[in-house]
């Protein structure tokens, strides 16, 4: 009995060992595996790397504090071409008009896709529906929205001469962008409803709340995170797109509005955004002024890295509180 | 109490020699002392419960799964003053028994019903399912604290569905109660506004109990609470739990049958669906009556 009981003798004490296995025993199809690997991570990181301090060289000689103040102009010179606040203030428009629609709607499809999924037809309709939405290229949105705004009975949205409607104006190229964000909102805030264990909605169904409330005090407040990280992303997705705002912004020099309302008459009326002025402005475009191209593409660039730096620590931060074992 | 013999157990030597075959290790069962093992050990109780009440009562209660029968026809009281133990092997419908009672498996749209449970007499299938789950509270197997504050946790419970009223204040007595009774307040007075799931382990349970206290229950329900903990903080609990049956009759489902023996009054044994042998704690465990509850309880099978 005794000998059972005890543990075998303890081994002669030796130095604690690494857990590093060293890759010269493996195969040699593994290493040239491994060696493929560690060549093609060293390869993004040099292609993420060169992208970004080319664009910082380039922008950071031509792009001056006052071009950010200054409105466009039409001119020849980069002396009298003016800077970019309209279309700073174009992509910052477009932005919120985007997240203002695919945010509510967005996280109303998630929670209802996650939480009811019913009618059940109906859900499983509605989700490859969205992923088409997400697959559509966006100058085909672009052009379908191009024949709804251009609709009489939606000519109160833009600008309309002699029973034309011009269908170009920042509601519809927010409307269409925001349709380029919505999935990506869907998609990860289903994901942060659908990672809350079971139990833990039932925790609060087992103290008499009802499924509103659970989702409003429980679930929302949970999964803020993920909301966040899918809204910043659609925002990063809006303010990079083009053909959209070519199409339906008009990607016009300055902003032009319409009518005299003084808020409501810019968002009737037409502009532009950084993206498209990078486009007008590089070596193909009409205006063909490529120093304010680089610098307007740096100022882009700095944008959606801000943005990418955000989404990185909302990530992390919800990573790092604990959470529940499923 | 018998054990089945065990099988010999042989062991390797380290340094080579021939393999050495150990005593045989079987307990002989003569010279067993009546009521070995675990059915030795001391249990929690001070006192038997003076006059227990007849709370909720489960009759002739099936419950199926799209068609398949998880609990077959079983009948039980469920007593305040006592501690009622469900036990049986995984998948016997234990649980499935214990969710019953707050009609949480409802919420799987394949679920049918057959029979009725009782709260004071009115069956439950009439009540609404949210002021039945007020006075029939469950704490689960995992601690599940919600995303808040400690304090959060408790209040959310008190204040009417998703509204943010009362504030603090008129909910501080309530809060502070069910943190007392739950034997929490003194650890956590000064991290009240902390975040609950930075609380250890232990600590998330008793706070998940005293979120099903809050609500004033008549009933609690336990699923498997300390399978997640470390041995000190199921002490902890076992202790509260005994001590709370006084005010709320309470329901606990558990595999571990020392527990099992260390707090409950009654036991019921489960066995693929069916109710084996109801009995008070130390009748089931010391004198069993069905052959299926012995070979449970010595540990034969499950």
């Amino acid at each position: 009995m005794s000998a059972l009981a005890a543990p075998p003798p303890a081994p002669p004490s030796a130095p604690l060992r690494d857990a590093v296995e060293s890759s010269g025993s493996w195969r040699i199809t593994d290493r040239i595996g491994l060696a493929i690997c560690w060549f093609l991570g060293l390869l993004f990181c040099a292609i993420a790397a060169s992208i970004v301090i080319f664009m910082l060289i380039e922008g950071i000689k031509y792009v001056r504090p006052s071009l950010l103040v200054t409105h466009p102009a039409a001119g020849f010179g980069e002396s009298d071409s003016g800077g970019f606040l309209d279309t700073l203030i174009g992509t910052v428009v477009v932005a919120l008009i985007g997240v203002a629609i695919a945010l509510p709607l967005g996280v109303a499809t998630a929670v209802w896709l996650s939480e009811y999924g019913r009618p059940y037809a109906l859900a499983r309709v509605a989700e490859p529906a969205i992923e088409m939405i997400a697959g559509t290229p966006s100058i085909v949105l672009a052009l379908f929205g191009s024949l709804i705004f251009s609709s009489p009975a939606l000519g109160f949205l833009s600008r309309t001469s002699g029973g034309v409607v011009f269908g170009r104006s920042f509601f519809a190229a927010g409307a269409m962008l925001s349709l380029i964000a919505l999935p990506l909102i869907v998609g990860s805030t289903r994901e942060g409803l659908q990672s809350i264990p079971a139990h833990v909605r039932e925790a609060s169904y087992a103290v008499g709340k009802t499924k509103a409330a659970t989702i409003r005090r429980i679930l929302l407040p949970t999964a803020r995170p993920q909301v966040l990280t899918g809204t910043m992303l659609g925002v990063g997705r809006i303010i990079g797109d083009t053909s959209i705002i070519v199409i339906l912004l008009g990607a016009t020099l300055t902003l032009n509005g319409v009518g005299g309302v003084p808020l409501l008459s810019v968002l009737r009326g037409t502009g532009s955004t950084l993206t498209s002025y990078v486009y007008q402005n590089s070596p193909s475009g009409e205006g063909n002024q490529p120093t304010k191209a680089y610098a307007a593409a740096f100022v882009l660039l700095l944008i959606v890295l801000v943005l990418n730096g955000a989404v990185e620590v909302v990530t992390r931060r919800a990573r790092r509180r604990t959470g529940w074992s499923s | 109490m018998e054990f089945v013999t065990p099988p010999r157990v042989r062991r390797l030597s380290l340094d080579d020699e021939a393999t050495v075959v150990l005593d045989d290790v079987a307990i002989d069962p003569a010279r067993e002392e009546p009521g070995s093992g675990f059915v030795s050990a001391p249990r929690r109780k001070v006192a038997q419960a003076s006059g227990a009440i007849d709370r909720m009562a489960v009759e002739q209660l099936t419950i199926a799964y799209s068609g398949r029968p998880a609990v077959r026809s079983v009948s039980l009281p469920i007593r305040q003053g006592e501690v009622l133990a469900l036990i049986g092997p995984s998948g016997c419908g234990k649980t499935t028994l214990l969710r019953s009672l707050n009609r949480l498996t409802e919420l799987n749209r394949a679920t049918s019903t057959q029979g009725r449970v009782t709260l004071d007499g009115v069956d439950i299938a009439r009540l609404e399912p949210t002021s039945l789950r007020r006075r029939v509270t469950m704490v689960f197997q995992q601690p599940n604290p919600f995303p808040m504050s400690v304090f959060d946790n408790v209040a959310y419970v008190l204040r009417e569905q998703g509204k943010r009223r009362p504030k603090r204040k008129v909910v501080q007595r309530a809060v502070y109660d069910a943190l007392g009774r739950a034997g929490l307040l003194d650890e956590v007075r000064g991290n009240l506004d902390h975040p609950a799931l930075r609380l250890s382990g232990g600590q998330q349970q008793r706070l998940c109990i005293a979120r099903a206290l809050a609500a004033q229950p008549e009933v609690l329900l336990l699923d498997e609470p300390c399978s997640a903990l470390d041995p000190r903080s199921t002490e902890v609990i076992e202790e509260l739990i005994v001590k709370l049956r006084e005010e709320v009759a309470i329901v606990i489902v558990t595999h571990n049958l020392q527990q099992a023996y260390r707090i409950a009054d009654h036991v019921a044994f489960m066995y693929l669906g069916d109710l084996v042998e109801y009995g008070s704690g130390s009748s089931l465990f010391r004198a069993p009556r069905e052959q299926r509850t012995k070979d449970y309880v010595s540990g034969a099978f499950g």
